[in-house]
């Protein structure tokens, strides 16, 4: 699992797997900008069916762009989205 | 209302109903219980009888949760506005600049994000309803709508014009989507023209919605 810095390009995953996933849909095969490492927190994933027992997964803020999100946005160049990723779902962008 | 009806209130009616003929307001228990409510009560019934907390515990926890208000946002967010150095703290760790305050920022770690001249930020949860409870209190009725946490997202100019916020054309929006463990809270602009206001008083220019982001502060 990659260890992101702050500036760096990732892409999130398009996978739909079922359960507590808080990787929202609308950017599900997206690339954005890191934000922020947040820290490391169990995964939500797990925690939702009762299971505590694994390594915390660490949390990153991803900033997207709108238009990239949303391709007929009307809006900005410079208007964002913020979202919380854990590591799991995300992976250096090529 | 039956036209047999006696209109003389002089005796004893036995009956309850509203002359006006308009509906009661339906009491409590005259809704339907739905699953989720009948878990949450059993739930807490069973934890109560294994001893893991008593009733006295949980009604205290209700209680100070819903004692909470946006007044506690407000007066994190007058001390910014007065104080730079406690303001870099905030954005930088808000919980333990919040716990300076002698405030109680809850257990997931508070991000404060700043409005600028560049830039507004609003906060959602497309997923479910996160919101900084320890800090605002019980959120509205709107912030767990899911037409605020679709639009918002999606077309965010439009949604805040509706609440009355026209952004300007060079500034940015920046939405913050509370999807995993961080709550937000948006540091608003400090009006123009409060100069001379104290800190007390600064802290009832700041609502609710100012710290959700759907408005700017005003200066009175």
């Amino acid at each position: 699992m990659s260890d992101f810095q702050p500036g760096d390009t990732v892409k999130v995953g398009t996978r739909f797997p079922i359960g507590h996933v808080r990787t929202p849909y609308y950017c599900r095969g997206l690339t954005g900008e890191v934000e922020r490492r947040v820290g490391t927190f169990k995964n939500p994933e797990e925690l939702a069916y009762g299971r505590a027992d694994h390594e915390p997964l660490t949390l990153y803020r991803v900033r997207f762009r709108q238009k990239d999100i949303w391709p007929d946005y009307k809006g900005l160049d410079a208007d964002t989205v913020d979202i919380e990723l854990f590591e799991n779902w995300l992976e250096p962008a090529a | 209302m039956s036209t047999e009806h006696p209109h003389n209130h002089s005796h004893d009616h036995g009956h309850d109903h509203d002359h006006s003929g308009a509906p009661k307001q339906p009491d409590t228990e005259d809704r339907a219980l739905t699953y989720h409510a009948a878990m949450a009560d059993a739930v807490a019934d069973l934890l109560i009888a294994k001893g893991v907390f008593n009733a006295d515990e949980l009604r205290a926890k209700i209680e100070t949760m819903q004692s909470r208000t946006p007044a506690l946002g407000a007066k994190v967010v007058a001390r910014a506005w007065v104080d730079d150095g406690f303001k870099q703290r905030l954005i930088q760790d808000g919980s333990s600049a919040v716990a300076e305050l002698g405030l109680d920022p809850g257990p997931a770690p508070l991000t404060v994000v700043e409005n600028t001249a560049e830039t507004h930020n609003v906060i959602v949860c497309t997923l479910c309803s996160c919101y900084p409870v320890f800090l605002l209190g019980k959120s509205p009725d709107w912030y767990k709508s899911r037409e605020y946490r679709s639009r918002v997202v999606r077309e965010p100019r439009t949604v805040l014009a509706e609440f009355g916020t026209d952004i300007a054309e060079d500034q940015a929006v920046r939405v913050h989507d509370s999807t995993a463990d961080l709550r937000y809270m948006v540091l608003p602009c400090r009006p123009e023209g409060t100069e001379n206001l104290s800190e007390s008083e600064l802290t009832t220019l700041v609502t609710r919605d100012s710290l959700i982001g759907v408005i700017e502060c005003k200066s009175e």
